[in-house]
């Protein structure tokens, strides 16, 4: 039901303004990602005289304290960081969604456990639980995607729960299950198509907030190690070099567009949905 | 027993729950994840002498089964004892104790830049629905929820301190001035009980700059939030009668549509201080404020373990207790949530 009237609305939703300029963006940055090798100036990793080279002609966003092209690892780093995020809020769709469908599901002591553990995860700050995690896995880009998933996996799983609850006790679940489907036939035929219209505008909504998190460890040096061109981690060295603003700047500002782009596609989607799931989603997405 | 009594005491019992949950999970992060206490604490030398890392492990009670450390690390919590920074060398609760409460008027004060102006703004937003006003607010506080706030601070700090140099650089006070005595450890307050108006202004232009680039996220949330609140309660029958019976505006916005709509907004500011906490941790760092969050950041970007757990212990509980204030607060205010 959920899905019919996403998909009916969504030819409105594309018309906004707002939806248009986020998915302006986002494929923007699409194709410098894939095409960063052509599109790049310079060999992001190479140091070359000048140092902390001002914007300018031939280095239109400068160059860092390194020699190194900052336009350059700013398109690279949309190889970094925009792969690495998409993979996470997969994942956590995924984890989120599978355990947040089996509380639902299930009910009772799977139900408990699993969102007295989520419940847990709420309990922290995202940020603060998110470093704390990956203080202890020890710094490195992957363990830093780790500590975001999980930090981020539980919104999925209440989201998810509360959708399947509200299609469980549904005519053509039950008829279904009465028919002799298995557990997992009917999650996956009747109650699947259900949920996902919902699951994925809160994915969408999420990309930002993950790239904020994931740039944000990085920037506290749990995330991305020195010669990488990732994004936050650019915006920590700019710290160090204070005056030459470019060096932050322009990474900083690639943060910026990507989280919008990503909110802005969201944030209409999930006006697309109806009032009742798209408050569900509200709710949960803080 | 009265319902509200039994909701209070159900609440109370769920934090304490939620706290000794907190407790398990700071020490299983900091105990069964593979990154290696001794090899970050040692020097390479010492590492090499077998002698020393055993005194190490048995000073610190690593050589113990599991279960015993995490007795032994609940009772040391219980005493307040948070164990010994590594980078310090002092206890992790003297450390935290000195920071909290910079952090604490930090936070404060962005919550309330937030509540103020984020109100403000849905208000508007809603009553102007599908204007231009509310358009523009909707693209700011989304522009708002999408600025990483660590790349922020430091543009600010570049822009207004170090080129235009209209506000004051690092730290709470002009060092010149000293500082207030401590009473409640909150600059602001104490320059205020001491009567020392000059100390009071300097520690108020320092804290707007940190304190607006904090709120700038959680002005998006609330603008959003308070928005269909409000638009929510507009739509209620009592206030279609209220306008019907002629009420002014105001009376309406105020009496009516504020009062209900208020509700659900404190909860999510409850959730916004959380997320104000955690922003601290990016900003301090940059404005040299003297709060946990810089102690964090430190404390990260050199793996100290026992400080990183005690931030996110210390945080945690503030964070807990905060929603517990605003949970009870939501059941005094509203009657059919204690029913529950």
């Amino acid at each position: 039901m959920t899905r019919v009237s996403l998909l009916g609305r969504l030819p409105e939703a594309w018309r906004q303004p707002l939806a248009v300029a986020g998915a302006v963006l986002a494929l923007l940055w699409l194709v410098v990602a894939l095409a960063a090798p052509w599109l790049a100036p310079h060999d992001p990793l190479a140091q070359e005289l000048p140092r902390l080279a001002p914007p300018g002609p031939g280095h239109w966003f400068g160059t860092d304290q390194l020699g190194r092209d900052i336009l350059s690892r700013v398109m690279y780093g949309a190889r970094v960081s925009i792969p690495l995020t998409l993979l996470l809020v997969a994942l956590s769709v995924l984890v989120g969604g599978l355990l947040g469908a089996c509380a639902g599901y299930f009910g009772r002591w799977v139900d408990e456990t699993i969102m007295r553990v989520a419940d847990l995860v709420f309990a922290f700050p995202t940020v603060i639980l998110a470093m704390v995690v990956a203080a202890a896995l020890g710094a490195s880009l992957t363990n830093a995607v780790l500590a975001v998933l999980v930090v981020a996996w539980p919104a999925y799983a209440r989201v998810t729960r509360g959708l399947v609850l509200g299609v469980r006790e549904r005519e053509f679940v039950l008829s279904g299950r009465l028919l002799g489907f298995s557990v997992w036939r009917s999650l996956r035929v009747d109650v699947l198509p259900n949920i996902t219209g919902p699951v994925l505008v809160l994915a969408t909504l999420d990309i930002g907030t993950a790239l904020l998190l994931l740039s944000g460890l990085s920037f506290l040096g749990l995330g991305a190690k020195p010669p990488s061109p990732e994004w936050g981690a650019m915006v920590a060295s700019g710290v160090e070099v204070f005056d030459s603003w470019w060096v932050a700047t322009f990474p900083g500002l690639a943060i910026l567009t990507v989280v919008l782009a990503f909110n802005f596609l969201g944030d209409t989607l999930r006006d697309a949905l109806d009032p009742r799931t798209a408050r569900a989603i509200k709710e949960r997405a803080l | 027993m009265p319902p509200l009594a039994r909701f209070l005491i159900r609440r109370v019992l769920l934090a304490v729950l939620m706290a000794w949950g907190i407790t398990l999970v700071t020490f299983v992060l900091t105990n069964l994840v593979p990154g290696d206490p001794v090899a970050a604490n040692l020097g390479q030398r010492a590492l090499g002498d077998p002698a020393i890392v055993a005194q190490w492990r048995a000073e610190h009670g690593l050589d113990k089964p599991l279960w015993q450390q995490y007795l032994l690390h609940l009772q040391g919590l219980v005493q307040g004892d948070l164990g010994t920074s590594q980078q310090s060398h002092r206890p992790v609760s003297q450390d935290l104790a000195e920071f909290v409460p910079a952090t604490l008027e930090l936070a404060g004060a962005a919550i309330l830049v937030s509540l103020v102006l984020g109100v403000a703004f849905g208000v508007i937003a809603a009553l102007r629905r599908d204007r231009l006003s509310d358009h523009a607010l909707r693209v700011l506080s989304l522009v708002g929820i999408s600025v990483p706030t660590f790349w922020l601070a430091l543009v600010a700090f570049y822009v207004f301190f170090y080129r235009l140099q209209i506000t004051p650089g690092s730290g709470r006070v002009d060092a010149a001035l000293g500082g207030a005595p401590a009473v409640t450890g909150l600059q602001t307050v104490d320059a205020l009980l001491a009567g020392r108006w000059d100390i009071f202004a300097s520690a108020v232009g320092h804290l707007i700059t940190p304190a607006l680039v904090l709120a700038l996220y959680t002005i998006g949330l609330l603008t959003r939030f308070t928005r269909s609140a409000v638009l929510e309660v507009l739509g209620q029958d009592y206030v279609r009668a209220a306008r019907a019976k002629g009420l002014p505006g105001r009376t309406i916005l105020f009496r009516y549509v504020l009062r209900s709509a208020l509700v659900p907004i404190i909860t999510v500011a409850g959730l916004a201080f959380g997320s104000l906490l955690s922003g601290t941790v990016l900003v301090e760092a940059i404005f040299a404020w003297p709060g946990i969050g810089q102690y964090a950041y430190k404390s990260a970007t050199t793996l100290d373990l026992p400080a990183v757990m005690g931030v996110g212990l210390v945080v945690g509980i503030v964070y807990l207790v905060i929603n517990l204030v605003v949970d009870v607060l939501y059941g005094v205010i509203d009657p059919r949530v204690r029913l529950q």
